[in-house]
């Protein structure tokens, strides 16, 4: 039973690190400026490359993992991009990429927009940038496989209270030729 | 013949070598001025929520969490790296860094927050700078934002004309 079990473990490891990392991406546009689509498609050439890491773009939701999405969450595509996420097939990732899938765009506030993508879809990994350079699409792509850590962190900046002696001339006594503050209270 | 030409198609494609960039592996440098992820510097920022009045996605917030403390928030979400906020800080503490590796899986990761000690105008009991600058950061009063549910609210009623200007004020005159 044990040796049975991790025998499967050690099949499903050495499948995961052969076969698990091959990711079909299905390129998908919601009411972008297309600055996105070009810098993907500035990926696949052969100056970037990204079939290194066993990337290759297909026509059809059905054949992908991936979803990229750029553009905003619109209102008159919002139907479509939903149902090209309910065509792929269980084990899939969403990508959003660019300032528009991941928090609306400039235009975040108009009437036709309903937000970044994350409000239709689970979304995955966000790749920022306006659009972002195909480096950085790169560099979201091997996070999301695996081949290098995030460098993203939040930062956060607090201002230290510095304790202020507070006198008062109350407190002031007299003590052998030198006037002393009896109680020195910290704000 | 045909056969010279494939020849020669090789000896191009040969020559040519490799270009493939080794990307992940070996860092990329950034080209002069590129713009990448704004870093504010805290111990320049005086707060005056010009960078907040001034960005076109409206990602930076302000709070005032009570008189003398002020909370500015950089979300980033839909920053497009215009650089307008560094353009127009009067104290140059937001710089446009070369970072462009912000790719996260959570976008709570590209925040920056920061807490401001202001000091107060001894008539009034508002925080201030010196006139000049905020004149041409167009700050319209008193900025007041949602920072829990990352939204940008502008409370003043200052700009309407039938409303007093802003009515929390009350500067006693003898």
């Amino acid at each position: 039973m044990t040796s049975k079990s991790i025998s499967i473990e050690m099949l499903k490891n050495l499948c995961q690190k052969m076969f698990g990392r091959s990711l079909w991406v299905y390129h998908a546009n919601s009411g972008g400026c297309n600055g996105c689509d070009i810098e993907v498609l500035n990926v696949l050439t052969p100056f970037y490359d990204a079939e290194r890491f066993g990337i290759k773009l297909v026509g059809s939701p059905r054949h992908a993992d991936v979803m990229l999405c750029q553009g905003p969450a619109m209102r008159a595509t919002a139907k479509a991009l939903q149902r090209a996420y309910e065509a792929m097939p269980a084990p899939k990732l969403v990508f959003a990429i660019g300032s528009c899938a991941c928090g609306g765009g400039i235009w975040h506030d108009t009437y036709s927009v309903l937000g970044p993508v994350e409000k239709l879809l689970p979304v995955n990994f966000y790749i920022p940038g306006c659009p972002p350079r195909p480096e950085a699409i790169i560099y979201g792509v091997a996070v999301a496989v695996g081949l290098v850590d995030k460098k993203a962190a939040p930062v956060q900046f607090k201002q230290i209270e510095l304790p202020i002696p507070r006198y008062h001339p109350n407190d002031l006594r007299g003590r052998d030729e030198l006037v002393v503050y009896e109680k020195v209270d910290r704000v | 013949m045909s056969v010279l030409s494939k020849l020669k198609e090789a000896v191009i494609c040969l020559k040519a070598g490799r270009v493939t960039l080794p990307y992940p592996s070996e860092s990329r440098p950034v080209p002069a001025r590129f713009r990448g992820r704004p870093l504010f510097d805290p111990a320049k920022c005086i707060g005056c929520a010009g960078c907040a009045n001034n960005c076109p996605a409206r990602e930076i917030l302000v709070e005032d969490l009570c008189q003398e403390i002020r909370i500015i928030r950089y979300l980033g979400r839909r920053c497009t790296y215009c650089g307008r906020c560094a353009d127009v800080c009067p104290e140059k503490a937001i710089t446009m860094s070369p970072e462009f590796e912000n790719a996260t899986n959570h976008i709570g990761d590209i925040q920056q927050r920061i807490e401001l000690f202001m000091s107060t105008c001894q008539r009034c009991g508002r925080c201030f700078k010196e006139p000049g600058f905020l004149d041409q950061l167009k700050a319209k009063g008193y900025r007041f934002d949602d920072v829990q549910h990352e939204r940008w609210i502008l409370r003043s009623q200052a700009y309407l004309a039938t409303e007093p200007t802003v009515d929390d004020i009350k500067i006693d005159l003898d």
